[in-house]
């Protein structure tokens, strides 16, 4: 599978054919140096090698053809976020390569040479962390194939290396006035064996950056208003059928009794399925699967946890919870001794805080394509993943292979945003245990209920916090219990069991690293509703930073502080973070009063991307309704790779952060979901969106995350702004009109 | 049983003939038999927009309507709306840069460019009404916007 885009920036090939490199031993960071049969190997199984042309691999990152072109890994896989453009960006950047040469090439399955360093060397695309991670390996690639490049040329004109220059793709003597292309170089490279070595001081400075921070065309854009990008539901292969699956209400149960009588009259159906986990269809169309799906009778076995469990209930449940002090929880964070501080304070100031569950809904609806051999003894599979690592796990683990019998075509992906990244990778599997009985190559789709009925949500949450001030009014204790699911447990327990059992995806951002608060204790007190859970854009930030930034407001309301005056006196020893919310606070024009309307404000240091925001709101107190009309957003994430994406990112991170703030809710009755589809899961449509002013602040620090940054400041800059108008204290996302309208009668009816 | 049903139809100026069960949407013949993918399903009932394509000359939702109503009909999808992607939409939002994942645009595409058929200079209110149809998951809305103003400006 191949496809060529042309555009002004650069030609592209995007090629799912595996290099074949045969060196054994090769691992992350060592990789140059190989012996030159394994290139002979890959040039001879190169597809795209026009007659005559040579290709080198000078490592398992780059190939360099005699025409001048560079092929470059990308390891990352692209769901709308632009790694796949931004990393082989870093590597050209050090490679001082002409990027309109430069081809984009998705690397394979392999961890040893393309895991992501910062999930343990796994190929995983999530947590904004591909940029931040990569950075630095991607750099010292680029610089050793340079040098590498640089010693052949010197050799060639018998010259002293340190006497040589690069501009984009080409190497120059300048004392001579001889220019040599990369590709000219490729026609006589010697590779060596080992990787030269590169100090770290002979990396670009910023200043001298030709590719970073200049904003090429993101390589895959031109496709995308073209209807020609390809994600896994577009693909058809020869002799294909489709698949669909009736789930278990409840993840865990297995269908009992299946009347599918009515089913297998329907035109179209090959096949009614019995899986362990529901009942498979397989059809000659996908609306002859889906017309037979609608028609099964299926009683399932109530074995499962989350039967009874209710959203209504759970949330006094996990109340008790997190409100009950003598019940220890699982520590998170702890800096100082905040029991002992809390006891010494002079004020304490409590607050609770509440999050429903709340749904990915990606645009496009999980999907897959495999196709297992006739011996079941190998897959081919075609799917949009967060994770080749573990599609290619779960895909072997479900036919009893070994991961190299697992062919893996990588591709794009209709959204992500955590719901393509569990470890189980069940829309994968649907394919795989459907071709097997079909014999044949199964596209399987779900449909967007499908995709709602069996979401794995963001968690509910709740959470208790406590403060404690000194006689001088000092915020010297810090206290948080967050009551939810452990999410980690569920979505990865490979992950969860490496880290020595942390909840990073629940508990990340409630800790406080860059606030001046000497005594804090951070714990999750588990549940286990046994509803499905998983990271979802702004990951534990969302809710963890609603508690927070609210309670902060609250704090600062209660104290009669200036909200922004209390995080900048928080932010004293935290530069980064003073700026970002100083620019926004001028952007805001905040201190300003408006007629009608509040200001909101939240900070976070985001894995350390500083991002502060403003939101400006009104109420209806007739309906209840939240109308946001302006958001503003500074953000440092260090040194901006793509500046122009980085804004893109925060622009969306702002809607999607709107929809988790006001409308977006799961509700769980008996262990099911109420949901269906777009029309009662209300995502924000365009009439919803709020003037979004952005403002990027790059530094000169490591790069750090961008896609999701600002999704978690929307919930609590709303809830603070309408604080400041109404004077009423919102206390759990979503924010929706009922919860407003009550929250106003009963501030209404209490005395004044 | 239901049966197959024979319907001719124009797709992209080309006069197609397809065999399709007759509650077929038309979104899956498209898809799966023409092997025109730009056209996206996200929800099956209406409520998203990334189906859209033009039926006769409008846009509509390809996930609500039955093939066996598709008798004579004149259809383009993203595929068709322009030769080369040189539609003023197309370039305006490469220029602007506006999808992310991207599954949505080709329906944002289409709605945008039923707009602009009708009304070419429209406001931004008008803008604002008459893309709320279509959900953009990735949040590129406001661009979306400035891809519209500057294709209506550029046409």
């Amino acid at each position: 599978m191949r496809r060529t885009v042309q555009n002004k920036d650069s030609q592209v090939m995007i090629s799912r054919r595996r290099f074949m490199i045969g060196a054994a031993g090769l691992t992350f960071g060592v990789a140059l140096g190989l012996p030159a049969g394994a290139f002979a190997a890959a040039s001879a199984k190169g597809t795209a090698s026009a007659a005559g042309l040579k290709r080198v691999s000078v490592n398992p990152w780059v190939t360099l053809s005699t025409d001048g072109t560079i092929a470059i890994m990308s390891p990352a896989v692209e769901m709308g976020q632009g790694s796949l453009t931004s990393l082989p960006l870093i590597l050209a950047e050090e490679l001082d390569a002409d990027w309109a040469k430069v081809q984009i090439v998705p690397a394979p399955p392999n961890d040893a040479l393309y895991g992501n360093p910062g999930f343990g060397g796994m190929m995983y695309t999530a947590g904004s962390n591909a940029v931040t991670s990569y950075f630095k390996p991607l750099r010292l690639f680029g610089a050793q194939v340079r040098r590498v490049l640089l010693d052949n040329a010197a050799r060639h004109w018998g010259v002293p290396v340190d006497e040589l220059t690069t501009e984009p793709g080409v190497v120059v003597h300048a004392k001579s006035g001889r220019r040599i292309g990369y590709g000219e170089i490729a026609a006589f490279a010697e590779i060596p064996a080992k990787a030269p070595e590169i100090k770290p001081e002979e990396l670009k400075k910023p200043d001298q950056f030709r590719l970073i921070g200049k904003d090429v065309m993101r390589v895959e854009l031109p496709t995308k208003v073209n209807g020609s990008a390809q994600y896994s539901i577009d693909v058809q292969v020869p002799g294909m059928i489709y698949g669909t699956v009736l789930r278990a209400p409840v993840e865990g149960s297995s269908p009992d009794q299946i009347d599918d009588s009515a089913a297998r009259k329907v035109a179209g159906v090959r096949k009614v399925v019995r899986l362990p986990y529901g009942v498979g269809i397989l059809a000659e169309t996908p609306w002859a699967a889906f017309a037979a799906k609608n028609t099964l009778k299926v009683t399932w076995t109530r074995n499962a946890k989350a039967w009874g469990f209710n959203t209504e209930k759970g949330f006094e449940v996990f109340s008790a919870a997190a409100r009950d002090l003598t019940h220890a929880g699982t520590p998170w964070e702890k800096v100082g001794d905040a029991p002992a501080a809390m006891q010494q304070a002079t004020t304490v100031i409590e607050g609770e805080y509440r999050c429903d569950f709340a749904y990915h809904a990606q645009m496009e609806p999980l999907n897959s394509i495999a196709s297992v051999s006739p011996a079941g003894d190998a897959v081919t599979l075609w799917c949009g993943t967060q994770s080749q690592t573990m599609a290619v796990a779960a895909a072997a683990k479900a036919i009893g292979v070994a991961p190299e019998r697992v062919t893996f075509h990588g591709m794009l992906l209709g959204g992500g945003f955590g719901r393509r990244g569990h470890r189980d990778e069940e829309f994968i599997v649907d394919a795989v245990l459907l071709s097997k009985e079909a014999k044949k190559p199964v596209k399987v789709l779900w449909t967007r209920e499908d995709d709602v009925h069996n979401g794995r949500f963001r968690p509910m949450t709740v959470h208790f916090l406590r403060a404690g001030f000194d006689a001088s009014g000092r915020l010297i204790a810090w206290h948080h219990r967050k009551a939810c699911d452990v999410v980690t447990a569920y979505q990865d327990p490979v992950r969860y069991e490496k880290s020595g059992r942390k909840d990073f995806i629940a508990m990340l951002g409630s800790e406080l690293k860059t606030y001046d608060i000497p005594n804090r204790f951070i714990e999750e007190v588990p549940q286990d509703s046994g509803i499905r859970t998983s990271s979802l854009r702004g990951i534990g930030f969302g809710p963890n930073k609603f508690a927070t930034e609210a309670f902060l407001d609250e704090i600062a309301a209660k104290r009669g502080i200036d909200p922004v005056a209390l995080r900048l006196d928080l932010l004293k020893n935290a530069p980064r973070g003073r700026k970002v919310v100083e620019t926004v606070a001028r952007m805001a024009d905040w201190g300003r009063k408006r007629e009608g309307r509040g200001l909101g404000f939240a900070y976070i240091d985001y894995s350390g991307t500083q991002v502060a925001g403003v939101a400006e709101v009104s109420v209806n107190r007739g309906n209840g309704e939240i109308r946001v009309h302006n958001f503003w957003t500074a953000i440092d994430p260090g040194i901006a790779v793509q500046p122009d994406n980085i804004v893109a990112q925060t622009e969306g991170s702002v809607v999607y952060g709107l929809g988790l703030a006001l409308t977006e809710r799961i509700t769980i009755e008996d262990g099911v979901v109420k949901q269906s589809n777009f029309h009662d899961y209300r995502v924000p449509r365009l009439r919803d969106i709020p003037e979004i002013h952005i403002e990027l602040i790059a530094t000169e620090n490591h790069p750090t995350g961008v896609g999701q940054m600002a999704t978690p400041l929307v919930a609590p800059a709303i809830a603070n702004a309408v604080a400041a108008l109404t004077g009423v204290r919102l206390r759990q996302t979503p924010m929706l009109p009922a919860l407003v309208q009550q929250a106003l009668r009963a501030a209404d009816s209490q005395p004044a | 049983m239901e049966q197959k049903t024979r319907i001719a139809l124009t797709v992209n100026g080309k006069r197609q003939v397809v065999i399709a069960f007759a509650d077929t949407p038309l979104l899956w013949v498209l898809r799966e038999q023409l092997k025109l993918t730009g056209t996206k399903y996200g929800c099956g009932v209406g409520q998203c927009g990334a189906c859209t394509v033009h039926i006769d000359g409008s846009p509509n939702y390809a996930c609500l309507n039955k093939i066996k109503d598709m008798q004579g009909r004149r259809i383009t999808t993203i595929e068709g709306l322009a030769p080369d992607a040189s539609h003023p939409l197309q370039k305006a939002w490469i220029a602007e840069r506006v999808p992310q994942c991207g599954y949505c645009q080709s329906g944002q595409i289409m709605r945008a460019a039923g707009l602009l058929k009708d009304n070419p200079a429209p406001s931004r209110e008008q803008i604002v009404e008459h893309m709320n149809t279509n959900i953009c998951r990735c949040g590129t809305y406001t661009r979306i916007v400035r891809a519209i103003e500057r294709a209506a400006k550029e046409g």
